[in-house]
C-alpha cells in the first residue's frame, strides 16, 4: 500500500540569499527540526519541516535567510480553508488526536480589546503616578468578611479580636506567571521565572510537574499545584510554597487531564515529578477523590492539615459554562483563592479539538464568578485569580475591572524569554531552549538575559497600570477591582456588555 | 490549649500517649484531634494510640518519622494522607482513600475499607485484612527505592490498580470467619475494568477464575514468574504474620499477574501535525 500522507503543501519557504551565504553551516546546527541541511554545495531547506521558529533568521551572521509564508499552494475557498484542510489531511493519513500546543490559534475576537477604559475629566482629579503614592500591591488569601470583638474587656482602650485570620502573603504587582511545570517548559525557563518572581514580588506557578529542590529558595514567591497526577507532591513539595493550587482545569484543556510522554522523562523530570525515567506521566481527566463539592473541600481541608495552615490553599477551575455555581461552591468548600483559566489560554500539550474548542472567554468568566460571588456575599473574602490570554497590560488591567484580583500571565513571558509563538511546544524541539528538555537546547536559554527581560517586561506593565490608575483618579489597585463602571464596551454584541455589568461606550 | 488530663492519660515506660477522640460521648473535630496528635509528636511521644475514634478525618497527615498511631474506632477519609514514614493500625474498619498520596509508612486495616484506597501512592504498604472498594490503588507509582505495596486479604471490586505507574497490589480472595477461620472467599477476586490504564507495576490475584473479560485497557494477564513468586514473598509472609493467616492457605490456589502492555499505552493515540 502506498503511504497515507498526503503531500501537504508546505506553510512557510526558507528563503536563503546565495550571495550573502557563507556556509559556515550555524543554520543546520541551530535547526532543532531538521529543517535546514547542507549538501556538501549548499545550505538546502525542506520547507515542510520548517515552523518559522526565526532560530537560523537570528543565528544566521550573514543575515541570508528569510523565512516566507509560502503563498502559491492551494485553491483558495472561504468555508474549508487551509487550516481545515490540514486538519482532514493530517488525521486522514494519521488516524489520532490532534497534538498542539500554546493557546487558541483560531482569530477570535478578543472581548478585552473591545472594551474601553475610563479616565477622569474636571470633575474628579487625576492622579499624577509618578509624584504622588499608587499602590500595586494584593494582599494574597482568604480575608474575613467582618471582624468580631470580644466583649469581655473591662479597658476601653484594649480590644482583643475575636476573629481568626486566615494566612496572607503581600505582592508588589497583582500579576502571576501561569502554572508551566518543568517538563513542559525547561530547567532555564523555569529558572528564570522564579528568579524574575522573586525579584519583583510577584508570584509563580509551579505547574503539576513537582518543584526542583534548586528552585526551592524561590519558594516565597511560588504557587504549587496538587494535580490528579500528584506528581512531586510530597511533604517538602508542600512545605516549600507561597500556596497550594488544587489543579482542577486547565483553559486550554477543560475536562483533559495531563500527558507527558515518556521521552521527555529524563533524569532532572523523573527526579522532579518522582516517576521512573522514561515512563510516561499521565495525569487522569478528574482527580479521583474528588467527585463533588464536598469532596473538593475535602481535599482543600486535607491540604490545610498537612500544611498546618500556614499558606493560602486553593482551586485552580477552567473557565466553563457554569463557572459560576462551582466557585460559589470552591469558595464554600473553604479555599482561600480561586484560579480561573479562560479558553484562550496556553498549553505545552493539549488536543487540538479541546484547545480550539471547549470553555468560555475568560472575561465573560470573570465577570460571572465576581458576580456570582458578590451575590453570595463571598467576593472579598477570596483572591481571585484569572488569566487565558492576557497578553499585555491593557488585558490585565481589564481582567481587573472586570473583578479579578490578579492577573495570570503566561504566553508574555515566554515570549519575552525568546518565544516566537511557533506552536510545537509539546514536541520538545524548542530552538529557543523553552519548551524542550534537551540539554545543548536549554543551553541556549541564558537564565539572567530571561530573567532580566522578564523583569523589565512587568516593571513596564505595572508602570502601566499606574498610569491607568492615576489617570482614572484611583490611589490602589484594589480600588479597580471589580470596578466595572470604569470600563466601556464597543464590540458588536451588546449581549456581552450585559454579561459583563459594562456600559455601552457613550451610556 | 492545654491537654486536658481528663482525655490523656500518659503512659510513660514505653513513650506512648493516649488520647481520647470522643470525651463524653462527643467526637472532637479533626482539627483539634490531630493537633493533640501533632502536640504529642513535639512532647516527644513515638506511640500515640487514639481511643473511640468516630469519623475524624486526615488522621496522621503528613506526619513523618518513626511515629506509631493506633486507631481504634473508625477514621474517616484520607487517613495518613501525604504521610512520610509511621505506622498506622486500624483496629477495625476504614473509610475512603487512606494513604493518599503517601511518600512513605505502613497502614494496618484490620477489617474492611471504602474506595479509592492508596491514591496516588509513592511509596509505603498498606495492607488491608479484608475487602476493599472501587479505584484501590489508582496511579500507585514507583520512584528509585520508592516501591508502593498494597495487600488486600479479601476482595476488591471495579478499577483495581487504574492508571498503575509502579508498584504493587496483591489481592488474596480469602475470608475470615468471626470464629477466627479463614477460608475462600465466596465472591469473585476483583471487579471490571482491572488494571485499565496501567502502564508499569503489577496487581497479583489469587485465583483460578478467568479474568480476560475483566481487564482494562492497555492491561495483560501473565502467568506468574518464580522471580515474581520470590519478590512477593516477603511482603506476603509479612502480611500472614501480622493478620495470623496460615501460610498453607495461600498455596491453595495460584497467583496470576497483571502487567502493562506498555509503557506507552497511548502513544499511538495522538498526532502533532503542523495545522
Amino acid at each position: 500500500m502506498a503511504s497515507l500522507s498526503h503531500n501537504i503543501p508546505s506553510y512557510f519557504r526558507v528563503n536563503i540569499d546565495r550571495e550573502y551565504c557563507k556556509k559556515c553551516k550555524r543554520c543546520v546546527s541551530h535547526c532543532s527540526y531538521g529543517a535546514l541541511s547542507f549538501n556538501g554545495e549548499k545550505i538546502v531547506s525542506e520547507d515542510i519541516k520548517c515552523v518559522a521558529c526565526q532560530r537560523c533568521v537570528a543565528m544566521c551572521p550573514g543575515k541570508a535567510i528569510q523565512i516566507v509564508e509560502n503563498e502559491s499552494y492551494l485553491p483558495p475557498h472561504g468555508n474549508y480553508d487551509r487550516r481545515i484542510r490540514n486538519i482532514i489531511w493530517s488525521q486522514s493519513g494519521n488516524g489520532g488526536v490532534l497534538l498542539s500546543a500554546t493557546g487558541n490559534d483560531r482569530p477570535i475576537r478578543s472581548i478585552f480589546d473591545d472594551l474601553l477604559l475610563d479616565a477622569c475629566q474636571v470633575t474628579n482629579p487625576a492622579i499624577d503616578p509618578l509624584r504622588e503614592t499608587i499602590e500595586t500591591k494584593i494582599f494574597f488569601g482568604r480575608k474575613p468578611n467582618m471582624l468580631n470583638f470580644a466583649d469581655n474587656s473591662t479597658d476601653s482602650d484594649e480590644i482583643s479580636l475575636k476573629t481568626e485570620f486566615m494566612p496572607n502573603f503581600e505582592i508588589d504587582m497583582p500579576i502571576m506567571v501561569g502554572h508551566m511545570s518543568l517538563g513542559s517548559i525547561s530547567y532555564n525557563a523555569c529558572m528564570a521565572i522564579y528568579q524574575a518572581a522573586k525579584e519583583l514580588n510577584i508570584l509563580a506557578g509551579s505547574g503539576e510537574g513537582g518543584l526542583h529542590p534548586d528552585f526551592y529558595e524561590y519558594s516565597s514567591n511560588i504557587i504549587t499545584e496538587v494535580a490528579s497526577g500528584r506528581f512531586g507532591v510530597d511533604i517538602n513539595y508542600l512545605h516549600n510554597a507561597a500556596g497550594i493550587e488544587i489543579k482542577i482545569g486547565q483553559g486550554a484543556k477543560p475536562g483533559h487531564g495531563g500527558h507527558l510522554p515518556g521521552e521527555k522523562v529524563n533524569s532532572l523530570i523523573s527526579q522532579t515529578r518522582m516517576i521512573p525515567k522514561g515512563s510516561d506521566a499521565l495525569s487522569p481527566y478528574p482527580h479521583h477523590d474528588i467527585y463533588s463539592i464536598e469532596d473538593l473541600a475535602q481535599l482543600i481541608s486535607a491540604l490545610k492539615e498537612a500544611t498546618r495552615y500556614k499558606v493560602p490553599i486553593g482551586v485552580k477551575i477552567a473557565a466553563v459554562h457554569n463557572s459560576a455555581p462551582i466557585a460559589v461552591g470552591i469558595v464554600r468548600g473553604g479555599a482561600d483563592f480561586l484560579t480561573l483559566d479562560g479558553f484562550m489560554g496556553g498549553t505545552g500539550a493539549a488536543p487540538r479539538i479541546i484547545r480550539d474548542h471547549a470553555g468560555i472567554p475568560i472575561e465573560l468568566a470573570i465577570a460571572a464568578v465576581d458576580e456570582r460571588l458578590r451575590q453570595e456575599n463571598l467576593r472579598d473574602e477570596v483572591t481571585l485569580v484569572a488569566g487565558g490570554s492576557i497578553r499585555y497590560s491593557a488585558d490585565l488591567i481589564k481582567a481587573i475591572a472586570l473583578g479579578a484580583d490578579v492577573g495570570m500571565v503566561g504566553m508574555p513571558v515566554l515570549i519575552a524569554m525568546g518565544c516566537r509563538v511557533c506552536q510545537q511546544c509539546f514536541r520538545g524541539l524548542c530552538s529557543w531552549g523553552i519548551a524542550t528538555q534537551q540539554e545543548y537546547l536549554v543551553k541556549r536559554l541564558d537564565i539572567d538575559v530571561a530573567r532580566n527581560r522578564i523583569v523589565n517586561l512587568f516593571h513596564s506593565w505595572n508602570e502601566e497600570l499606574k498610569e491607568v490608575l492615576g489617570a482614572m483618579g484611583i490611589d490602589s489597585v484594589e480600588s479597580l477591582r471589580s470596578n466595572r463602571d470604569r470600563l466601556r464596551y464597543i464590540g458588536p454584541n451588546p449581549k456581552i456588555a450585559e454579561i459583563l455589568g459594562v456600559l455601552h461606550a457613550g451610556q | 490549649m492545654q491537654v486536658n488530663k481528663m482525655e490523656v492519660s500518659t503512659m510513660s515506660e514505653n513513650n506512648a500517649i493516649e488520647i481520647n477522640a470522643a470525651p463524653n460521648n462527643v467526637p472532637i473535630p479533626y482539627k483539634e484531634l490531630n493537633e493533640k496528635i501533632h502536640r504529642g509528636i513535639r512532647d516527644g511521644y513515638k506511640k500515640i494510640i487514639l481511643n473511640a475514634v468516630c469519623g475524624q478525618r486526615f488522621i496522621g497527615a503528613s506526619l513523618q518519622g518513626e511515629i506509631e498511631l493506633i486507631v481504634n474506632g473508625l477514621p474517616g477519609n484520607d487517613l495518613g494522607i501525604f504521610m512520610d514514614g509511621p505506622r498506622i493500625t486500624i483496629n477495625g474498619n476504614c473509610e475512603d482513600q487512606a494513604g493518599n498520596t503517601m511518600n512513605d509508612g505502613t497502614i494496618i486495616i484490620h477489617g474492611d475499607t471504602g474506595d479509592v484506597i492508596g491514591l496516588s501512592a509513592r511509596g509505603g504498604k498498606i495492607y488491608v485484612k479484608k475487602d476493599v472498594g472501587y479505584r484501590v490503588g489508582i496511579h500507585i507509582k514507583e520512584y528509585e527505592q520508592k516501591f508502593p505495596v498494597i495487600i488486600v486479604g479479601g476482595i476488591a471490586r471495579d478499577f483495581l490498580g487504574e492508571y498503575m505507574a509502579g508498584g504493587l497490589i496483591i489481592a488474596l480472595g480469602l475470608k475470615f470467619l468471626s470464629n477466627g477461620t479463614v477460608v475462600e472467599h465466596e465472591q469473585t477476586i476483583c471487579g471490571n475494568e482491572l488494571g485499565t490504564g496501567i502502564h508499569r507495576g503489577k496487581i497479583v490475584l489469587r485465583t483460578e477464575e478467568d479474568l480476560t473479560s475483566k481487564l482494562g485497557v492497555g492491561a495483560k494477564i501473565f502467568k506468574i514468574t518464580e522471580e515474581e513468586l520470590r519478590e512477593i514473598d516477603p511482603y506476603l509472609k509479612e502480611f500472614c504474620k501480622i493478620f495470623n493467616i496460615p501460610n498453607d492457605i495461600i498455596e491453595k490456589k495460584p497467583f496470576k499477574v497483571i502487567k502493562p502492555i506498555s509503557k506507552r499505552p497511548f502513544q499511538s493515540n495522538y498526532c502533532g501535525n503542523l495545522i
